[in-house]
């Protein structure tokens, strides 16, 4: 199945969230913080979309809107095909068993005064489903699932590890049968080694139970092993949004291809990662005039200075806001770095006899 | 899975149990409700047994307190006065806390309009000095153990009002109140349910901090004939009496002032040492 | 100037409310006030003719508009028991406690800020311990116990000072002095021990300053850097902070003006709150409050003019 032909769980159009700065009797309305400044999307039945960005490009407030934790200031979201976005009060509520959220902090996301079991099944006490027996028992299935035994309901938040809490957080967010689970860096306050463990976890459930993931991260090796599409969102706008193999292999805006050089890469002949932009990220306070990253962008041209680029598809599947999306060099060649002439001899060495190896085993084999 | 983390209670207990301070000052907590409770058991005399014979006598074998103005022994009164005093610490702090902590987790939670109306309302109820309100607010109550504490609830109220708005503000910070709203819970269970049992802590101490200042409060008002009405025995009452008989029986004076020194001095420590074993950054 | 207006904006509705809360304390008092005021014959046209006068037949909120609309005019009515206006009364009696209040303040400084300091200086050692435990004995010990234990020693046994009544400051300096110099300690005395804390979170802030350090290099003697560096700067604070601390020594008042016997405000309450006369009690409340919350704003402004720091532009 193609992401053409997948139905649309999750449908947000030129969602803006913005902050009003001054403005009181004591001090002048200045241009308000834009958090969030026009995201458009869609997310399909199944997929996992990612969401990666630096810190402050607004991401974890696009989670929030969607879930409506927080009041877009524009743009509407469509979930399940209803427009969701100026619900309020107990149908909202009633909404929030279709759409949930793991927080990234094991720590804080889970309140210390409860136990496990309480916390976990919150979500079915709240919204008014089974009785005590069957929620004890959907508990201990809950816990199973995520790879924790049922004794550990009767334990507190602080007797865990944070892969365990994590887990926990899981379990709740999956006690009421969601469509959707917002995932805030669920990994990143996470060891490295643990981090693994949760992302497998993650998507077993997802195969398991037709789960939908918006995940969010900042880490694009993380989203290399989680995503199936990624969107790359810069100063509050989405930037580019492929499937993964498409944005890791040619990358079509400047900003995508900084985050991906920046993944450490063991190289054994120790040269320097293309370097592709200087200084900061401007703060969502003071945007830029015209395109968000020309003042750190290498390929940056006066149009780029003078007119915000538009989202556009350069591709079918393929979406990316840059003037000059199309004359970007492949990555490939980017990447390319002439190789010692005895490093090469003896690689395509190996490959000779890897071949002849197999071609040996084939003829020998019954 | 191994417990290997501490819970913050037992942490908790362990930083208060290192400070001696506090220690004693539980321990001298422990021994005057012990004595509010037995006073019965201890006095060796009845408290309001008068005696024509034994007026204002000096500390003896017999009256190991002396006796007062109307021959009562001082030692089985200071009991008995125990008993006022711990009832009126406890229950004005209660009443203080029933009201205080409501409002503020209203407005600390809600915000906007609501908690600048909470707060201007505590802010007018503390402009007045603490001990002219609750003499007022007796006043116009009638003079009685049971409108003393009101009157020292109502207006401790404030202090109240003020650690548990500032402590809702901090919680409702925390990621799980986040997740609780995203589970859907109400904002009235977001509160009770979760934010509530958080702030208990600073309330704790706060409610140890308000009983001390109740003992002083009651024992002002007894000395001025607002609180526990005569002849039951009050510290305060007794402070008067001695104040009016000053020459003639000074140790009237001395036991009486002693245990309310004590009694708060106690409260002060235990109030302090949780202080530090629940928050240590609030040095 | 802004800074003004706003401080302004909160401090006027705060006291509106106060006079709300003042209003509404005479609705908890128990019994008709025209029927208390008509005397023991309780004739009915004069209860009438009383209630008319007082405005007590309209319905409530008019009454408390008539009430605050005196209260601005400076009528803050007539004393049930003296028939006296209560706002001549007050001014009476408050330079009294005023006088009370200053030399006490006084007090507690000369106490608590050299104990403040040396705690800061000698932190952790015996005498910041010592100092601690003082301090908080202090806020423990009720102050009316010790002012009657000072009358019995300094009063009745040493007969250095009179045990009661009061000398006004215009008539007789000294014996002025000799009737509040032992109420005001009393009074002081609790604030004392507050002003100790806080001068010992002061120093030690301001000890820890850079500039405290380039003051040592330099050469200059432990005294002078602690006085005249760190101390005057850490002032500050503690002078603003201990004022906002009054309304507690307006609180200390009334009891001790009861054990002393110095016609002073807190005695004008407590007498007023025994005869039932409740029209002074409100009017005290009123006036207390007001005070306080003057005394608040000219705290916080002065604390915002001194330091150039707070100031936002």
């Amino acid at each position: 199945m193609t992401p053409a032909t997948m139905p649309v769980l999750l449908n947000v159009r030129e969602l803006a969230k913005h902050y009003p700065r001054g403005g009181t009797l004591l001090s002048r309305a200045q241009a308000p913080v834009r958090a969030v400044d026009g995201v458009s999307f869609v997310l399909f039945r199944g997929e996992t979309l990612a969401l990666v960005g630096e810190s402050g490009c607004g991401k974890s407030t696009t989670a929030r809107l969607v879930l409506r934790l927080i009041e877009p200031t524009a743009g509407t979201v469509h979930f399940e095909a209803a427009d969701i976005t100026a619900m309020r009060g107990a149908p909202l509520r009633k909404l929030r068993r279709r759409m949930q959220i793991v927080f990234q902090d094991p720590f804080a996301s889970l309140n210390p005064r409860m136990n496990v079991g309480s916390i976990v099944e919150e979500p079915l006490v709240v919204h008014g489903i089974g009785d005590a027996a069957s929620r004890r028992r959907r508990v201990a299935e809950l816990l199973d699932m995520v790879g924790l035994a049922p004794e550990h309901a009767r334990r507190f938040p602080h007797e865990f590890s944070g892969g365990q809490r994590q887990r926990i957080g899981i379990a709740r967010a999956l006690s009421v049968e969601p469509a959707l689970i917002v995932c805030d860096e669920p990994v990143s306050a996470l060891d490295v080694s643990i981090q693994a463990q949760v992302v497998n976890l993650l998507k077993d459930l997802q195969a398991r139970l037709g789960l939908s993931y918006l995940f969010i991260a900042h880490d694009l090796a993380v989203v290399k092993h989680a995503a199936d599409r990624v969107a790359v969102m810069y100063l509050g706008r989405i930037v580019e949004l492929a499937p993964k193999r498409v944005l890791f292999d040619d990358p079509r805006h400047p900003y995508t291809r900084t985050l991906i050089a920046a993944i450490p890469r063991p190289d054994p002949h120790g040269r320097a990662q293309p370097t592709l932009a200087a200084g900061e990220a401007a703060s969502p306070g003071h945007l830029p005039s015209g395109c968000r990253f020309h003042p750190r962008c290498p390929f940056a041209i006066d149009l780029c200075r003078e007119v915000d680029p538009p989202m556009r598809a350069i591709a079918p599947d393929h979406l990316s806001a840059c003037h000059r999306a199309e004359e970007l060099l492949p990555w490939e060649a980017v990447l390319q770095r002439p190789m010692a002439p005895a490093a090469a001899r003896r690689l395509s060495l190996y490959a000779k006899l890897r071949g002849e190896a197999l071609l040996g085993e084939l003829e020998a084999a019954p | 899975m191994p417990s290997e983390h501490e819970s913050p209670g037992r942490l908790a207990l362990r930083r208060f149990t290192r400070r001696p301070a506090a220690v004693v000052g539980m321990v001298v907590v422990v021994l005057f409700v012990a004595m509010a409770v037995a006073a019965p058991l201890l006095a060796p005399f009845d408290p309001n047994a008068t005696s024509w014979s034994a007026i204002r006598k000096a500390p003896s074998a017999l009256h190991w307190m002396g006796t007062d103005e109307n021959g009562r022994d001082v030692l089985s009164r200071v009991l008995y006065g125990a008993r006022a005093s711990m009832l009126a610490g406890v229950l004005s702090a209660l009443i203080a806390a029933a009201i205080g902590v409501p409002l503020g987790l209203i407005g600390g939670l809600a915000g906007g309009w609501t908690d600048t109306v909470i707060g201007r309302v505590t802010d007018a109820v503390l402009s007045v000095p603490f001990l002219i309100l609750a003499i007022a607010l007796a006043a116009f109550l009638g003079p009685s153990l049971q409108n003393a504490m009101i009157a020292i609830g109502v207006a401790a109220a404030p202090a109240f009002v003020r650690v548990a708005r500032g402590a809702a503000i901090d919680i409702a910070t925390q990621d799980y109140v986040e997740a609780a709203r995203a589970v859907g819970n109400p904002p009235w269970r977001v509160a009770v349910r979760h934010v509530l049992p958080n702030i208990v802590p600073p309330v704790l101490v706060q409610a140890t901090l308000a009983i001390a200042i109740a003992i002083v409060a009651e024992a002002g008002l007894s000395f001025l004939g607002l609180g526990q009405q005569p002849p039951a025995a009050s510290w305060g009452s007794m402070l008067n009496s001695a104040q009016r008989f000053m020459t003639q029986a000074p140790w009237l004076a001395l036991f009486p002032g002693l245990a309310v020194f004590l009694a708060v001095l106690a409260f002060n420590l235990m109030g302090d040492g949780l202080r530090d074993a629940l928050d240590p950054r609030s040095r | 100037m802004i800074r003004l207006g706003t401080r302004l904006g909160q401090v006027v509705p705060t006291l509106l409310l106060v006079s709300v809360l003042v209003f509404a304390l005479q609705e908890l008092m128990p019994g008709d006030p025209a029927i208390v005021l008509a005397g023991p014959l309780r004739d009915p046209v004069v209860v009438a003719q009383i209630r008319a006068k007082l405005w007590l037949d309209q319905p409530i909120p008019v009454q408390y508009f008539h009430w605050l609309g005196n209260v601005l005019q400076g009528d803050l009515g007539f004393s049930w028991r003296v028939g006296q206006p209560v706002a001549h009364m007050i001014g009476q009696k408050l330079p009294v406690t005023l006088q009370l209040s200053a030399m006490g303040f006084c007090f507690a400084l000369l106490i608590g800020v050299p104990a403040g300091v040396i705690s800061a200086v000698k932190q952790d050692t015996v005498w910041d311990w010592a100092v601690n435990v003082i301090g908080l004995a202090g806020i423990s010990v009720p102050n009316f116990w010790i002012g009657i234990l000072l009358i019995l020693v300094v009063c009745v046994d040493l007969g250095w000072l009179p045990s009661s009544g009061y000398v006004p400051l215009t008539e007789d300096w000294r014996m002025s002095l000799a009737t509040t110099i032992l109420p005001a300690f009393v009074l002081g005395n609790n604030l004392a021990s507050t002003l100790m804390r806080h001068t010992r979170s002061a120093m030690l802030s301001a000890l820890d300053q850079d500039y405290i350090r380039t003051a040592r290099a330099k050469g200059l003697r432990e005294w002078t850097v602690i006085v005249h560096h760190a101390l005057r700067n850490a002032l500050i604070p503690i002078v603003t902070l201990g004022a906002l601390e009054l309304g507690t020594l307006l609180s200390g008042t009334v009891l001790i003006e009861q054990i002393f016997s110095i016609p002073g405000f807190g005695k004008l309450v407590v007498d007023a709150v025994f005869d039932r006369d409740y029209p002074v009690v409100q009017a005290v409340v009123l006036v207390t409050a007001a005070l306080y919350i003057a005394l608040n704003l000219v705290a916080d402004m002065l604390y915002v003019a001194i330091n150039p720091r707070l100031r936002t532009g």
